[in-house]
């Protein structure tokens, strides 16, 4: 059984289309990336699958490990292990990084109907894993993602993601907003929870972060669906010409997607 | 933060979750004879308390005064709380168990009904072997107008600490209260000082000598049982030079559909470098979810910053009433004396909030610290009133308050009403204040890390609320997080 199946999917947000027609499988092991110039329907892709109020599915359908994904609630795709690395992580004033961490380990684990971790087993593996990020203790102990610059905003989503050990990680543009050393400790730590029992989707406008992640496949979006899929020098194609080819062909030739083909 | 405080935001997450349908647990009632008052309130009514209870005379005479004046007085209008005038000679001013009447000469001889009240409300009356490590607290229990029984008083009386009821101390200290009674809430102070004046039941007296540190927590629990009953509790700490205490206070009632008046003075007086902090979690029934029933709680706090370096520290937690109407104060009438006031108040559903503190600087280089944390959910208002005001003579004055208000929902109201009065050029006052919401995104990033609404919400609260919570005694806190998810439960669709 795959671990994701999108068939068909059409989805968005009000009465408005976004996704039309998105199908991709990915299976355990594998790490799919998806490219796709502005607007092209990437990030909501990632809010359709969390769950997010609002974006609605419209048609077809979303099996995560066998099960209608799609009626699940949000907390409860979490507890199956969806995992999304947030583009903008959101701020908790007061909550520290350490309490959040504890909190979202252990309603996953309650939700899985497993025990909640002893606090020294907890503190334990937390530390271990925030050396891995460049994480420290004083970054711990500060409240979730308040005063965090960009780049400690993403290690800390993918501390998160080592804490949680999901089954499938979704990465919504985790390049944006870094600078060359961040990307590389962000990519080591995503590099490191690759294993044959987890899939992951990297959803990026730019080739930069597949150097650093290399994919297995490479999907290229544009108007909420999937145009053509390839190998990872599918990435490097289109870091030299750029997504104009795509837009042309799908807009019929009337070169309507002259502002994304900029970018 | 430490693995303590780590379990504190477990159990308040487990508690939120472990919430089906009704969700306050201290509704219940205790089936005790009573003896109670006719209702109706006049000078006999008040000859009829102060018998009871065998009082001096001097001490009727304080109380006949104080109903003189209210007669005078007007019911205040000006505070943000909207409920159906009150009919003050429809009410009971006085009931006791009647186990009580011939008074128990120790906790042995209390009702056993009574000590399974307190029991089921977390609170032991039993000295308990304590545990390795716990802090013992000792403890005051107020049932509706009487004390019922004090914990640990021989250990207390051993480092000269007086901690009893109210009516114990008029009997074997009445110079003591005849000294600070109303030094601090004069009678004619305000209407429902008044009234508390006249009619005040019991509640608790502390002294603690010069030089000493009270060797544990003091507490006190007050709890309204019988139906229709005001409960007019007064209660009196006095910190002698020097000394420090730690005292604690929680509220609960039963679930009525009529709602039920709790009127309190609490009076605080600090001498020469002294310290008294003082907790409260207030949770009085607050009303069902359509408005029904619950407590009007009119309190008068104060403390009275007498001399010099003296200190006094409000914190409290509000989560319950239907109305609230309590402005915890400090006088800082001694020079370098400091006031602070540390407040979270929850509204939900329909409850009303009219809550914030007066800090009055009369000494030479005081100084106050006002925090104030504000929660609104359902259709509930939530009002900050506070007052910081800096006489002629109190130079260099210096005072911090800081002012959030959270909303949950788009139906509830918080409003911030600071009054702030300087008459003295080198006062320094800051006041900052912020309103946010707990926004749909924050909601979603903490459910796809598995948090489920409640517990997402909780978490949030109690962050917002951490400046306050941090300064309330360990046993408190933990009450008082669980408290904060318990009383949201519900406000999130």
């Amino acid at each position: 059984m795959a671990l994701l199946e999108i068939e068909n999917l059409h989805a968005g947000v009000d009465d408005k289309t976004i996704l039309n027609g998105f199908d991709l499988t990915i299976e355990a092991g594998e790490v799919h990336a998806i490219m796709g110039p502005n607007g092209s329907g990437k990030s909501t892709l990632s809010y359709v699958l969390a769950g997010r109020d609002g974006y609605e599915a419209q048609n077809g359908a979303v099996r995560f490990d066998g099960a209608d994904l799609l009626d699940m609630e949000p907390e409860a795709r979490a507890i199956a292990g969806m995992f999304l690395a947030f583009q903008y992580p959101l701020e908790i004033p007061g909550v520290t990084n350490m309490t959040f961490l504890r909190t979202a380990l252990n309603a996953v684990r309650r939700g899985r109907g497993e025990d909640e971790m002893d606090p020294a087993s907890f503190l334990r593996m937390v530390r271990e894993k925030s050396r891995a990020m460049g994480v420290d203790d004083d970054m711990l102990k500060r409240p979730l993602n308040v005063g965090f610059s960009g780049g400690e905003k993403k290690r800390n989503e993918v501390l998160q993601m080592a804490v949680l050990e999901p089954r499938l990680a979704i990465l919504d543009e985790t390049d944006s907003g870094l600078d060359i050393d961040a990307l590389q400790t962000v990519a080591d730590g995503v590099n490191a929870m690759r294993s044959d029992a987890r899939g992951m989707l990297v959803i990026t406008h730019y080739q930069r972060l597949l150097d650093f992640i290399k994919p297995d496949f490479v999907h290229v979006m544009v108007q909420g669906r999937i145009v053509r899929s390839g190998g990872p020098e599918l990435a490097e194609e289109l870091e030299r010409s750029g997504y104009g080819a795509y837009l042309g062909a799908e807009t019929g030739g009337q070169g309507d997607g002259a502002g994304a083909a900029h970018a | 933060m430490s693995e303590a405080k780590a379990g504190i935001d477990r159990e308040t997450v487990d508690q939120v979750a472990n919430f089906g349908g009704e969700n306050y647990k201290y509704g219940f009632t205790t089936d005790i004879d009573a003896d109670k008052a006719p209702n109706g309130l006049n000078a006999d009514i008040i000859r009829f308390i102060s018998a009871k209870k065998e009082e001096p005379e001097w001490l009727l005479e304080w109380r006949l005064d104080a109903f003189e004046r209210w007669q005078t007085m007007q019911e205040p209008d000006w505070a943000h709380v909207d409920y159906p005038k009150i009919d003050y000679q429809d009410l009971c001013y006085y009931a006791a168990p009647k186990s009580m009447e011939d008074g128990p000469k120790s906790l042995d001889e209390v009702d056993p009904e009574l000590l399974r009240t307190y029991e089921k409300l977390g609170i032991p009356l039993q000295e308990q072997e304590v545990l390795a490590g716990v802090r013992k607290v000792a403890v005051d229990a107020v049932f509706d107008s009487v004390s019922v029984g004090t914990t640990f008083r021989e250990e207390l009386a051993k480092a000269g600490v007086i901690f009893c009821s109210f009516s114990e101390a008029v009997k074997d200290h009445p110079d003591l209260v005849r000294k600070y009674l109303g030094s601090v809430v004069p009678q004619s102070d305000n209407y429902f000082a008044a009234l508390n004046s006249a009619v005040f039941s019991d509640g608790s007296f502390v002294y603690i000598p010069p030089g000493v540190r009270c060797p544990m927590e003091l507490s006190t629990y007050f709890r309204i049982n019988e139906a229709n009953t005001g409960q007019f509790e007064r209660t009196l700490v006095i910190a002698d030079r020097g000394s420090y205490v730690s005292y604690l206070e929680g509220c609960t009632a039963p679930m009525r559909d009529e709602n039920q008046l709790h009127a309190a003075v609490v009076e605080l007086v600090a001498l020469e470098d002294a310290e008294i902090k003082y907790s409260t979690v207030q949770n009085w029934y607050p009303g069902d979810a359509d408005g029904r029933g619950g407590i009007y709680n009119f309190v008068t706090k104060r403390g009275d910053c007498r001399e010099a370096r003296a200190r006094i520290s409000w914190t409290q937690v509000e989560t319950g009433s239907a109305v609230t109407w309590k402005y915890p104060s400090c006088i800082l009438r001694g020079d370098e004396t400091v006031g602070e006031f540390y407040s979270i108040a929850i509204s939900n559903n329909l409850q009303q909030v009219d809550s914030g503190t007066k800090m009055l600087h009369l000494g030479r280089n005081t100084s106050s610290k006002i925090i104030s944390k504000g929660i609104s959910a359902g259709r509930s208002s939530n009002a900050y009133r506070g007052q910081v005001s800096v006489h002629p003579k109190a130079a260099n004055a210096r005072n911090f308050t800081q002012c959030d208000s959270l909303l949950i929902g788009d139906k509830c109201a918080a409003h911030t009403v600071p009054y702030i009065e300087a008459k003295n050029i080198s006062a320094v006052l800051e006041h900052e204040a912020t309103t946010s919401k707990i926004s749909d995104d924050q909601m979603f990033y903490c459910r796809q890390r598995g948090l489920d609404p409640e517990e997402a919400v909780a978490l949030i609260v109690n962050g917002f609320c951490r400046d306050v919570l941090q300064n309330l005694p360990m046993e408190f806190a933990v009450e008082a997080q669980k408290l904060v998810g318990i009383s949201l439960e519900g406000s999130v669709g």
